[in-house]
């Protein structure tokens, strides 16, 4: 299937899935969506038959509201089977947030922010005293950098000279209208990070991005569209946490088809 | 040797034998480590003043099959980073050791952002957060050697207040200490010299807790006998009353209950002087444990009914 087709499709199945659950992100999710696909196709060295290979390389959503579109790929991907729709459901293992527990593929459980990165950097920093050559790669959006616990672990990562570290950043703005990140390059860059920047939503700068390697951790500021495909949820705040309606659902999938 | 000596000794000793176990100090302890760094350089650092992350980078050392131990003052990890407690190693199931100084009001002169007297009602909310209250170096070095990697978080709350004899103490097992027929004496970790000084030479049974989390409720239940029960905690009380609780919901009978009333602790001074403000010094305790003595004989034994004295 042809990639673009192939990110209409699992947007259809994401909004269908939120539609049917009555919860989820849509917008953060179709703002991650090609950063996730370009991961899971060619760039992450894992697989489904791998989940407990201490060799494979580590993914982290640090967002983790965006965890629908983090189902969305791991079932493209092979790794789950359970039906997108039964996210939120009594009994479903694809609940709000991604819960390593119960989701196979997921690392780690993330929701509250500034909970992923920590983490990111410690497995990063365990593999290098194991002598493991994996990569860690973890994405936080840009409302998550208002976290100091996102900061904090950026100077651990700078200071252990974690370059099997790929941080991800999700820059779509939706933090604009609170605080004001400024120049998001310069800062990580004087946090000691190899920075390369990247249209969020092209396949090839992506995976070029994703692919650079440093003698220091490495910092991918995607630039991406929240809602990216529907026009009325592109950049809405209002579209951060709501379910569309009959109506909505349908015209939707139409701008999708 | 004191625990504060104790522990960095115990955790080389742990790292000479196991390479998973990796140190992180929040810029505390760094002296007393050096050795132990100098022998393991790569697993031993000094992270910097930053709980929060320090916490979570644990944690994803944790993911890997590391054992992290980490050590700043109680309420830098207790309070500062109780999210990163709760959420990356307690909901996600992971080994940990956080061993905290600064116990109540060990810094006596630092006032209120120093003193940690709520360490052990928080955690105890998370569920499996096991809490040990050593009360000698060797029962710290003991249960550390047990239950560093058991797979569970377990908070070492390392007091400067210690108990002159140590006992066989085990995780989650309590020690009795005497036997009587008026009242049972629950006395946690250094509450314990107290409690034999304040009524050693009573007819009440005395039992030791190292744990608080998880509860011996099985010794509890098998040697309280007397209707009475007087619990002894060194920090905001009411810890091991919830415990009881928890394991019997139909607990009844009176309840005597010494420690730290919750308050914000606003003096200086010392801990002696901070100890008798609370009447957690053993002439106070002797005579808090007279009082109900004399009720509970006035109104006879087991008159049934749970109520607080």
């Amino acid at each position: 299937m042809e990639t673009q087709t192939a990110i209409r499709e699992i947007k259809k199945q994401i909004l269908t899935a939120c539609y049917t659950a009555k919860e989820g992100h849509v917008a953060s999710s179709y703002s991650i969506l090609d950063i996730l696909y370009v991961l899971y196709h060619g760039v992450l060295n894992c697989s489904p038959d791998r989940m407990d290979d201490p060799a494979r390389d580590r993914f982290i959503l640090s967002k983790g509201h965006a965890a629908i579109g983090y189902y969305a790929i791991l079932a493209d991907a092979g790794y789950i089977s359970q039906p997108l729709e039964s996210m939120c459901s009594f009994d479903s293992c694809l609940g709000g947030h991604p819960d390593c527990n119960k989701v196979p593929g997921v690392e780690v459980s993330t929701g509250s922010l500034g909970h992923g990165v920590p983490m990111a950097v410690g497995i990063a920093w365990a593999l290098k005293i194991q002598r493991n050559a994996a990569h860690v790669y973890v994405l936080a959006g840009d409302g998550e950098m208002n976290e100091g616990t996102v900061w904090e672990s950026l100077l651990i990562a700078n200071h252990q000279k974690l370059n099997n570290l790929t941080f991800i950043l999700d820059f779509n703005h939706s933090t604009d209208r609170a605080v004001d990140l400024g120049n998001v390059g310069d800062k990580l860059s004087a946090f000691g990070f190899e920075v390369v920047e990247a249209d969020g939503h092209d396949h090839e700068q992506l995976k070029t991005a994703l692919l650079t390697r440093a003698d220091r951790p490495v910092a991918v500021i995607a630039h991406t569209i929240k809602g990216c495909g529907i026009r009325e949820m592109t950049n809405e705040p209002a579209w951060h946490h709501r379910v569309p309606t009959q109506e909505e659902y349908a015209a939707f999938m139409e701008e999708l088809a | 040797m004191k625990m504060r000596q104790q522990f960095p000794r115990s955790i080389g000793e742990i790292m000479d034998r196991d390479e998973r176990v990796v140190t992180l100090l929040g810029d505390i302890g760094v002296w007393s480590f050096h050795e132990v760094a100098e022998r393991h350089p790569s697993r031993v650092s000094n992270i910097g003043i930053l709980e929060q992350a320090m916490i979570g980078v644990a944690a994803g050392m944790a993911k890997t099959g590391l054992i992290p131990v980490v050590h700043t003052i109680a309420p830098f990890i207790v309070e500062r980073a109780y999210e990163q407690l709760m959420l990356d190693f307690g909901y996600q199931g992971l080994c940990g050791n956080f061993i905290g100084v600064g116990a109540s009001y060990d810094y006596s002169g630092l006032g209120h952002t120093h003193y940690c007297p709520g360490d052990v009602d928080l955690l105890s909310v998370i569920p499996n957060m096991q809490i040990v209250l050593p009360g000698t170096a060797e029962e710290l070095d003991r249960l550390l050697k047990e239950a560093y990697d058991d797979g569970q978080p377990t908070y070492y709350r390392v007091s400067e207040r210690e108990n002159a004899l140590s006992h066989p103490v085990r995780l989650g097992k309590a020690e009795v200490v005497k036997t009587g027929k008026l009242a049972t004496v629950i006395a946690v970790g250094p509450m314990l010299d107290k409690v034999l000084e304040a009524a050693g030479d009573l007819d009440v049974t005395i039992l030791y807790y190292t744990s608080v989390c998880p509860f011996d409720y099985e010794t509890f239940r098998q040697y309280h006998r007397s209707g009475l029960l007087i619990v002894c905690e060194p920090y905001y009380s009411g810890a091991v009353l919830k415990a009881i609780t928890e394991q019997d919901g139909r607990f009844s009978g009176k309840v005597c209950s010494i420690g730290i009333p919750k308050s914000y602790i606003t003096r200086y001074g010392t801990i002696d002087e901070e100890d008798r403000v609370f009447g957690l010094d053993p002439a106070s305790i002797r005579a808090r444990i007279e009082a109900v003595l004399k009720e509970q004989a006035a109104n006879g034994r087991n008159d049934g009914g749970s109520r607080n004295i």
